[in-house]
């Protein structure tokens, strides 16, 4: 394990070492302070662990990497990841997972407003409660949410699933409440296995999605484009 | 962008050294808020005192002329205590409402940025560093205070155009974000005889909530009411003869954090602003929600 301190190493030097370690490396990060763009742009599996609470940008565009942070992280955690696993002990801020392709990000915390914006297959779990517009234009992956949810969740969702166990204080336009199925259900099961969570009944989560009636597109009228 | 910071002390081990914290947080604002920078002390109230704290751009030549000025008042007794451009007059209560006229009728040069029994506003413009250093805000000692750096949006960077603005006695407001309906909301309150320094959109907010509570309302009522009549997107801090409150508008992509031990409560644009304070590891930290009015007082 080698420890990267911010009382003795810049943000920047911080990064690059990351940025430029070996596979299967573990990094453990002390007194980050708050501070910004942590562990961003990383693309190799490589472990790090960050202790004590982080700003803006943690970990984002992460590929492959295991990231934990043992506190809370500011606005625009994992945003646009591709892979790897995003781990928050706290609570994280607004936009978490934000446009992420891929990967999972995993919040024992609350997350704030607008998680999951613009999600393009992420796996986003929050064991609290979500802001409002969470899941706002989602088109793939799915949002896990145990608490509640605020406002306008799902507003404009594409095909992203999003699993609430707690209180929807409203829908926003196009999202609806659908059946869980048994393959709702398993896909479900896999999400949460996957990140190792295994304390929960699968009978309290409710399925929300797309209604589809925002949907303009017509393949037919592609050729004018 | 723009910064924000508040500390309320519960305990003392604080209050000593609220100029000390509150400078600190300041400083690690500056990314947010590099023109100007500014902040409001509550200090120990004196008995049946008043402090009024006023500004100049050419503070030597004018403090002196100030001070000949009302020591030739028999009838006004004060203490004035010079720091940097600004200058804080501690008077009799009874007095405060003659001293302030003569201010403004003899001085035109001078601004009156505060008036309260415990309120001292200090800013201007520069790296919120030189103005913490220039009030020499380290010393200074309090039950609360808050400050803000500033990244001008939407008026020129001035002194007056920093903040905090005061909404009132021993009332200010500082705030991050901009307002869309400020002008029309501006004229309104002309109309309704309440009167503006500069063109900043933040004045106006300032001076909705002054208006609001000189009409009889609480500060969480004029809170309330700044939901339903400000356009825009803000994140306000307000600051009372008691304690300070916070408010987010509904779709709150201003960003705040709370923190709260059982010696302090403390508010930051970001984390970053609450890491040099005492304990903070072990401290409740979260957002505050949307359109919710938060409130701390002694």
């Amino acid at each position: 394990m080698h420890i990267l301190d911010f009382n003795k190493l810049s943000l920047r030097d911080i990064n690059k070492t990351l940025q430029g370690s070996d596979k299967n490396s573990f990094f453990s990060i002390r007194n980050p302070k708050g501070s910004h763009a942590l562990a961003v742009g990383i693309n190799k599996k490589i472990t790090v662990e960050v202790v004590g609470s982080v700003g803006y940008y943690c970990a984002g565009m992460n590929k492959f990497s295991d990231i934990k942070v043992e506190g809370s992280a500011g606005p625009g955690l994992g945003e646009n990841m591709m892979s790897g696993n995003i781990h928050v002990t706290g609570d994280v801020s607004q936009y978490a997972g934000a446009s992420g392709h891929g990967g999972s990000i995993l919040v024992d915390g609350n997350a704030s407003s607008r998680c999951g914006i613009s999600m393009k297959g992420v796996d986003i779990i929050v064991k609290g409660n979500v802001g409002h517009m969470s899941a706002f234009m989602a088109q793939r992956g799915n949002l896990v949410i145990f608490g509640d949810a605020g406002h306008a969740l799902g507003d404009s969702i594409y095909e992203a699933n999003i699993y609430v166990a707690g209180e929807v204080a409203s829908l926003g336009a196009d999202c609806i409440e659908k059946k869980m199925t048994k393959k709702h259900l398993s896909n479900l099961e896999n999400i949460l296995s996957n990140a190792y969570v295994s304390d929960y009944n699968p009978d309290t989560f409710r399925r929300f999605g797309s209604a589809r009636s925002l949907y303009n597109f017509n393949v037919d009228n592609a050729k004018i484009y | 962008m723009c910064g924000i910071v508040g500390l309320f002390a519960k305990k003392e081990n604080i209050s000593t050294n609220l100029g000390v914290h509150l400078s600190k947080m300041l400083e690690s604002m500056s990314d947010r808020g590099p023109d100007s920078a500014g902040l409001a002390i509550y200090g120990k109230p004196l008995a049946s005192k008043t402090k009024i704290t006023v500004q100049s751009g050419s503070p030597k030549h004018d403090f002196q002329k100030l001070k000949k000025f009302l020591s030739a008042k028999k009838e006004i007794s004060f203490s004035f205590k010079i720091h940097s451009t600004h200058a804080v007059i501690k008077l009799d209560v009874k007095q405060k409402g003659q001293v302030t006229k003569l201010i403004n009728d003899t001085f035109p040069n001078l601004r009156i940025l505060s008036v309260g029994k415990k309120m001292e506003i200090y800013k201007e413009i520069g790296k919120p560093a030189e103005v913490v250093k220039r009030f020499a805000i380290a010393k200074m000692k309090g039950s609360h205070g808050i400050g803000h750096t500033r990244m001008a949006t939407e008026s020129a960077v001035t002194t007056l155009g920093a903040h905090p603005f005061s909404t009132g006695e021993d009332q200010c407001l500082v705030h991050n974000g901009s307002l869309s309906n400020h002008n029309s909301l501006r004229r309104e309150l002309i109309r309704k005889e309440m009167t503006f320094e500069t063109e900043n959109d933040s004045e106006v907010a300032a001076s909705f909530i002054t208006y609001k509570m000189n009409s009889g309302k609480t500060l969480k009522e004029a809170l309330e009411s700044a939901l339903v009549e400000l356009d825009g997107f803000y994140t306000f801090v307000v600051g009372t003869e008691n304690g300070f409150g916070v408010l987010r508008d509904p779709i709150a992509c201003k960003p705040a954090v709370l923190a709260e031990t059982p010696d302090y409560v403390a508010f930051g644009s970001e984390y970053r602003a609450l890491t040099s304070l005492p304990e903070i590891e072990k401290a409740k930290v979260w957002e505050p929600e949307p359109a919710t009015v938060y409130f701390w007082g002694h």
